[in-house]
């Protein structure tokens, strides 16, 4: 009885989403190690969940817009002749969709209940690791539905995410540089699942997913991009400078390989404040050629640092393959005493075992470097077409056997975590969640003109700085 | 936005490149009769008594930095051009068709090390050959700023003229380009002209470009070329098609004026001769010169016109404190103080990181120098007290 007046009560409380009543089921699951409805209360329960999740939004559609149309229309003979007639036009389009389609969140509600979010599925990393001076980690790695799940919906977004960065700076939203990461998906949504809040990442410029990785918001990224003042950096970074400070994302740096020996200083400070998280310095095939790079090895061994070297080999520095820049293109072995993984970049499970087992050694011995063999499909920034230094075949032969969100997606069916329709729905969320994202970050104003004094120094820099009428503007640096 | 407009009549304006008998032509360019020793080089003006008709082409600043390009690699065999991407031309098209023509053991491709980059450049040059080494960008010199300072600038002094690079030129794209951001728009000239033993060169236009690079790629000295980026394939012009050179050291009088002195360089120059034009409708007429290069530069022909004029004003895109117009302001004032009757006005960049949306408020516009110009107000350093000095003063006190 208690159990039906909690149900009750947890729909009437208007909070009756999904999430809300299916963790109930989750948590009980969890006591009970079953997965399934157990008592009438429970029964019941789902019952009124199916029907407000599933049929009720269908039902005030429907009268929404024949009734509600009749009624907006102002009730007469007309309208409601027009309000039948979009009844009928409903009903037959429900019918030809033969009814599945209007009970298609019945079904995921369905199977969300049944299905058992996460319990541990073992799966196998189909390319194996290499290793420099180092045991290869276990190819064998544990993971859940949820998790998977989550892979997916998180790579979709940013995949969103960048494509529509790229038609903002098509459409002169966005200017300056823009540097796309859509097809390096995989690394940072790996490595965000082997890490937590201790550790802190810092990055190049190709850092709109990174930051969404560690924290940040698909609209602060748009807002950063378009210079807006709800951007992550006010407004005042732009494409290539998002940091997130509570998610310990130092950024987003512009020079190229300038970042690492800043990854070292990171580590020294993780390891003098006993804070038991690492350092993930990363950088590029193109950066890897960087002599500080090399500088900020040398010195996070000798000093046994708890810093992992991210190498994201996309293959191409701008415009320059990796084998015409580097003399050795095994970018794992360059660390030459630092021990080093060669790893499948577009693989989120093989980057998630490494960097775990990356971040245990780190702990322990010492600096690390992971190379991860990815690749991009945009140019190297939206003013590189991307095809004049490969081919087309190339680009498109990657997408289609390597592409990390198809290979999430293989996976989830294939496990039968979840099906077809779900994951369609998962990806109109998505899409929805970005362009809603987007349309308020258009929005957003610029930032004050005040901005362009503000954050030189600390505070008291004590100058005066004028505009272009002195009457108007003079500003005196805060 | 503020955008810069190149009108074709404005930028034909800004060319009147001195011709005549050119010491260079192809051969090693040997400094000019009359150099002193010192650090302020005398001028030496060469006017052509009247320029025969030369055969030119109308081209862009790219184009005609090309060709000078290849005019070096035609002339001398042991000179050679490298960098990031000069092999298919460059990020802007600067060396394109260098390797097709000259093959990629005088044209080729480094990776992405730009102290390896110039230390190399030395290294070359310091056995007699040309390396023409090219920096994606002025605002990723900065690695390389060792090498040019401690290695570059004092090789020929500390060997005792046993050894030296004078066969390196380092180029590099610089300036703001209306959306570079934080690192796409630096003005780093200031930063080199602090350092005795380096040339710091940088053209206004693309006839100038051409005959400033071969004369400076020429010069016995390592030079440090600056390109404004903005000017690639906005700036268009007339170019000779021949080999020719500009003298180094030698400022250039755009155009001749009484009340006061202009001085600038690069991109910068377009912004100023707007300026120009709009306060000689108040009756000032305004002494335009570019300076070309920076260090050594040429002393005497900026004291001669503010000796005339009795006023002067600096502009450069880099921030204002250190910039290089505190330089020529210092200098003036210390040789000329007696005839200045205003001090010496600097409307440069603010004192801020080069801003992303901000940057039209950071630059040094146009109506920044008309303000300066136009009353001739300089502002004390607290700007609270405007003391007027000009001797018209139609609008208000500011």
């Amino acid at each position: 009885m208690q159990g039906i007046m909690e149900s009750i009560q947890t729909l009437c409380s208007g909070d009756h989403g999904n999430e809300g009543f299916m963790q109930d089921d989750e948590d009980e699951e969890e006591e009970n190690g079953v997965g399934r409805l157990t008592s009438w209360a429970e029964l019941l329960g789902f019952g009124l969940a199916v029907f407000s999740e599933a049929i009720a939004p269908q039902l005030q559609c429907f009268c929404d817009r024949t009734l509600g149309f009749a009624v907006g229309q102002g009730g007469s003979r007309e309208a409601w002749i027009k309000a039948v007639a979009m009844a009928m036009s409903l009903v037959r389009k429900a019918v030809k969709k033969g009814w599945v389609g209007a009970l298609a969140p019945a079904a995921r509600v369905m199977s969300q209940a049944l299905s058992t979010a996460s319990e541990p599925i073992t799966l196998d990393i189909p390319v194996p690791f290499k290793a420099h001076k180092v045991e290869t980690p276990s190819v064998t790695v544990e993971t859940s539905a949820q998790e998977l799940t989550n892979f997916f919906k998180t790579m979709f977004i940013m995949r969103r995410m960048e494509i529509a960065a790229d038609s903002l700076y098509k459409s002169k939203f966005i200017r300056g540089f823009c540097h796309l990461y859509d097809g390096q998906e995989a690394v940072c949504v790996g490595m965000e699942a082997a890490l937590n809040d201790k550790d802190c990442i810092i990055t190049a410029y190709r850092d709109h997913c990174t930051h969404l990785g560690r924290g940040g918001s698909v609209l602060e990224v748009f807002a950063e991009l378009m210079g807006r003042k709800d951007g992550c950096s006010l407004g005042k970074g732009g494409s290539m400078h998002m940091y997130n400070k509570k998610g310990g994302f130092y950024g987003g740096n512009g020079i190229v390989g300038a970042q690492t020996p800043l990854g070292a200083g990171l580590a020294f400070a993780q390891k003098y404040l006993k804070v038991e998280g690492v350092t993930l310095a990363m950088y590029g095939d193109g950066a890897a050629n960087q002599g500080q790079l090399f500088e900020a090895m040398n010195i996070s061994a000798l000093w046994n640092l708890p810093v992992i070297y991210v190498c994201e080999n996309n293959h191409y520095g701008m415009g320059t393959a990796e084998w015409r820049s580097a003399k050795s293109p095994e970018y794992y072995k360059r660390g030459d005493y630092i021990p080093g993984l060669k790893v499948d970049g577009m693989d989120c499970l093989a980057v998630k075992q490494a960097v775990k087992y990356a971040k245990e050694y780190a702990l322990q011995n010492g600096p690390m470097v992971l190379e991860m063999d990815t690749y991009r499909y945009h140019g190297h920034s939206m003013s590189d077409p991307g095809s004049t230094y490969r081919t087309r075949d190339e680009i498109s032969g990657v997408r289609q056997e390597r592409d990390p969100i198809e290979r999430i997606r293989k996976l989830l069916l294939s496990n039968n975590i979840a099906t077809v329709a779900e994951l369609k729905t998962m990806e109109k969320e998505a899409k929805k969640e970005v362009e809603d994202a987007l349309s308020k970050a258009k929005e957003s104003p610029s930032p004050d003109s005040d901005e362009l004094f503000t954050h030189v120094y600390r505070k008291g820099y004590g100058a005066k700085a004028y505009g272009a009428d002195r009457k108007e503007v003079v500003v005196k640096l805060p | 936005m503020v955008r810069r407009r190149f009108s074709f009549g404005l930028v034909s304006r800004l060319s009147s490149p001195i011709y005549g008998r050119s010491p260079c032509s192809g051969g090693i360019w040997t400094p000019c009769l009359g150099q002193k020793r010192s650090f302020m080089t005398a001028k030496d003006l060469v006017e052509s008594e009247e320029p025969e008709k030369k055969v030119t082409n109308r081209i862009n600043m790219f184009s005609a930095i090309n060709q000078a390009l290849h005019t070096v690699l035609d002339s001398d065999p042991k000179s050679y051009v490298f960098g990031e991407d000069v092999g298919f031309g460059g990020v802007f098209r600067c060396t394109t068709a260098l390797r097709d023509k000259f093959g990629r053991h005088r044209v080729f491709n480094t990776p992405l090390c730009e102290q390896a980059i110039v230390g190399f450049g030395i290294g070359l040059a310091s056995m007699g050959n040309r390396a023409i080494a090219e920096i994606q960008f002025a605002d990723y010199i900065f690695p390389a700023l060792d090498q040019i300072v401690n290695e570059a600038a004092k090789y020929r002094y500390r060997s005792g003229n046993l050894f030296n690079c004078g066969g390196l030129t380092v180029r590099a794209p610089y300036g703001a380009v209306g959306h570079g951001g934080h690192y796409h728009s630096q003005s780093p000239e200031a930063f080199f002209c602090h350092v005795p033993g380096i040339k710091v060169v940088i053209p206004r236009s693309p006839s100038q470009a051409k005959g400033l690079l071969l004369a400076s790629i020429r010069d016995p000295n390592p030079v440090v070329f600056f390109e404004p980026k903005w000017l690639y394939r906005l700036a268009v012009e007339e170019v000779p098609v021949d080999d020719y050179t500009l003298p180094l050291s030698s400022a250039e009088v755009m155009r001749k004026g009484s009340d006061i002195t202009l001085v600038g360089w690069g991109a910068q120059l377009a912004i100023m001769e707007e300026a120009c034009d709009e306060v000689s409708k108040l009756g000032i007429s305004c002494e335009l010169i570019d300076l070309r290069t920076l260090i050594p530069w040429d002393k005497e022909l900026v004291e001669d016109s503010v000796n005339k004029t009795g006023r002067l004003l600096v502009s450069h895109e880099a921030p204002v404190t250190g910039g290089f117009g505190a330089e020529i302001a210092a200098s003036i004032t210390n040789s000329c103080f007696l005839r200045l009757q205003a001090p010496v006005s600097r409307v440069c960049g603010l004192d801020t990181p080069f801003p992303l949306v901000f940057e039209p408020f950071y630059m040094p516009t146009k109506n920044k120098c008309l303000l300066s110009n136009q009353n001739n107000v300089i502002l004390d350093i607290d700007c609270t007290r405007p003391i007027l000095f000009g001797k018209r003063a139609p609008h208000a006190v500011l």
